[in-house]
């Protein structure tokens, strides 16, 4: 008996020391652009050192003459635009599909799921040059539209999976006691699948601020980038400013850091799921 | 999916009063309404381009003038132009790198730290999956730092008194894509992982039971029960990895940008430089629409992968 407690602690420290290895791995090069940032901009730096002098001045620096607090709130306001749209149509689309006999019903499940294989290599070009002709490059607006076509394939998969899931019964019960399409959608099966809108939103959020390629392509001047696209800008100029480039990282994924901190759970049970159902 | 239509039928004429057909029209109707913002959308920003780029492979265009059919000459170019072709070989040697080694360094870290679970698992997971989430940007700007000649690669070489190895990673003929693609094992591992972990809780405990009862060893338990197992994540990671690994121009653009002399440039990349900097739009989409086939290939493959290993 005695033996076996003691190789079942010593298999636990194994596991511990393997995962902790692994997760220092993953945390070493975040250290590394932290230290270097609280340094003060262009100063001579090495990949790990304790910033000397420690200041703030490279973020101050970045903030205002890089301008990223505005960029920050141009990222924030497309995904607040490109989040409840593709969630709002992405839902209508996943019960209309699930539970209403659209159409074509398996035909079109089958066009959206496609979509999540296309690369965006495949759309940019004609994207571009379609998007200009009416107006819509530049804009805020166009980013957004672009933004939310590119989710939507995800989202009314991901809906109707979660609406398709609920039994039959319930709905034809609901209907049988006079339930209303709506009232069926808004009473019974949005409620229940809160978990679900929750972790699509978070994912739709995640996707949104990580854009960049779309951004490239559509957004010609630099007061309209997103905070990513401005920081693949903002790399290529400032190549000598080490803790300039290193706070500017920070200050674009501390947002999304945040959220993940918030909504650990749905970012990796989605991205898992949604990979391993599709 | 499947049964939509019989069950609907049946509850028809309980509502009496009504018309069911008529019923059935409006919600038909209605579905219509609820189905058309979203493929709308799906149509005229993806869809409809989509077919646009795959029409325009078949045109030299430059984006102005008038635009002239060449046929398959677009193609010929793709698969004959020494940098078209290396951007295809590049990505390949990506797949080494974003998908091979993350699946095999996390099935082996799966294989060594069994399937009971131990406490601050969340936690451990939780840090091992943060590039997932991460712009891809981002980790190529933090990792262009950490190859840079004063970065922490080489800080850590010198400090383990290997100084002549030292060298700037990303500048190196020899090392630049394998650098990039080493950032891709870095930031795709922990999917894998945790993909892996997931799959492993779900396999019967039982089975490995049989496995020790008939005198099976971890290594035994791990080919006969583990592997199988998990034959339907592995598949999803052959997919999402290789995607990744195709995909991969925003982290090669923030990163080498191509560089040093064209060695590290990929699909993505030349198609966005071809259409939006040299106005060989025909090219371009050649180039797209070649990739979008390796995509779809890959996908058969791994499909055909994962349902042969699951026999």
């Amino acid at each position: 008996m005695a033996s076996r407690a003691v190789t079942i602690g010593f298999r636990d420290t194994g596991r511990y020391l393997l995962l902790s290895l692994f997760a220092l791995a993953v945390l070493v090069p975040f250290a590394s652009i932290v230290t270097s940032s609280f340094n003060p901009p262009f100063s001579l730096i090495k990949g790990l050192q304790a910033p000397d002098p420690f200041t703030f001045e490279s973020y101050i620096n970045v903030w205002t003459t890089a301008s990223f607090g505005r960029l920050l709130l141009t990222s924030l306001t497309v995904a607040a635009g490109v989040v409840p749209l593709a969630a709002v149509v992405s839902i209508l689309a996943g019960f209309a599909i699930a539970h209403l006999q659209v159409f074509a019903g398996k035909f079109l499940l089958g066009l959206f799921v496609f979509g999540l294989v296309l690369p965006a290599e495949l759309t940019i070009i004609p994207l571009y040059f379609n998007m200009r002709s009416v107006g819509l490059t530049d804009t805020m607006l166009g980013v957004i539209l672009a933004e939310t076509a590119a989710f939507v394939p995800f989202g009314v998969y991901w809906m109707h999976a979660s609406f398709a899931g609920f039994p039959r019964e319930l709905i034809e019960a609901a209907r049988v006691d006079g339930a209303s399409n709506f009232t069926i959608l808004f009473r019974i099966l949005l409620p229940l699948s809160r978990p679900s809108i929750v972790t699509m939103c978070v994912l739709f959020f995640m996707w949104s601020w990580n854009q960049f390629l779309l951004i490239l392509i559509l957004i010609s001047s630099p007061a309209n980038r997103t905070a990513p696209a401005a920081l693949g800008f903002f790399v290529l100029a400032h190549t000598r400013d080490v803790a300039g480039l290193c706070a500017a990282t920070i200050l674009v994924i501390l947002p999304i850091l945040i959220v993940y901190l918030i909504f650990q759970r749905s970012f990796i049970s989605g991205m898992l799921q949604g990979a391993v159902k599709a | 999916m499947t049964t939509s239509l019989t069950p609907r039928a049946a509850t028809v004429p309980r509502r009496g009063a009504r018309p069911g057909t008529g019923r059935r029209l409006s919600r038909r109707l209605l579905a219509l309404v609820f189905v058309l913002p979203a493929l709308a959308l799906y149509a005229a920003f993806v869809l409809v381009p989509a077919g646009q780029t795959f029409y325009l492979s078949f045109f030299s265009w430059d984006g102005i003038t008038q635009a002239i059919p060449v046929g398959f000459e677009n193609y010929l170019e793709v698969v004959t132009n020494p940098l078209l072709l290396r951007s295809i070989t590049n990505a390949m040697v990506l797949i080494v790198y974003f998908a091979v080694i993350p699946i095999a360094a996390g099935l082996l870290i799966v294989a060594l730290a069994g399937r009971r679970q131990i406490r601050g698992m969340g936690f451990f997971r939780a840090i091992i999956f943060l590039p997932q989430v991460l712009p891809m940007v981002a980790i190529g700007i933090i990792w262009r730092w950490m190859y840079e000649p004063d970065g922490l690669v080489n800080q850590a070489l010198q400090g383990a008194g290997l100084a002549e190895l030292t060298r700037a990673w990303l500048g190196d003929p020899d090392w630049a894509l394998i650098a990039v693609g080493l950032v891709g094992t870095w930031a795709l591992t922990g999917l894998c992982m945790t993909l892996f972990f997931a799959g492993m809780y779900k396999i019967d405990t039982e089975l490995y039971d049989a496995v020790s009862l008939d005198g099976g060893g971890r290594y035994r338990q791990f080919l006969s029960v583990t592997l199988p197992g998990l034959s339907r994540e592995i598949r999803v990671a052959l997919t999402l990895t290789i995607i990744a690994a195709l995909a991969s121009f925003d982290l090669v653009y923030v990163t080498t940008n191509g560089s040093p002399a064209n060695l590290t440039v990929v699909p993505g990349l030349l198609v966005y430089r071809l259409a939006f900097n040299s106005g060989q739009i025909g090219a371009a989409s050649a180039l797209a629409v070649v990739l979008m086939a390796l995509v779809l290939l890959v996908l058969l493959l791994a499909g055909r992968l994962g349902s042969k290993a699951r026999d």
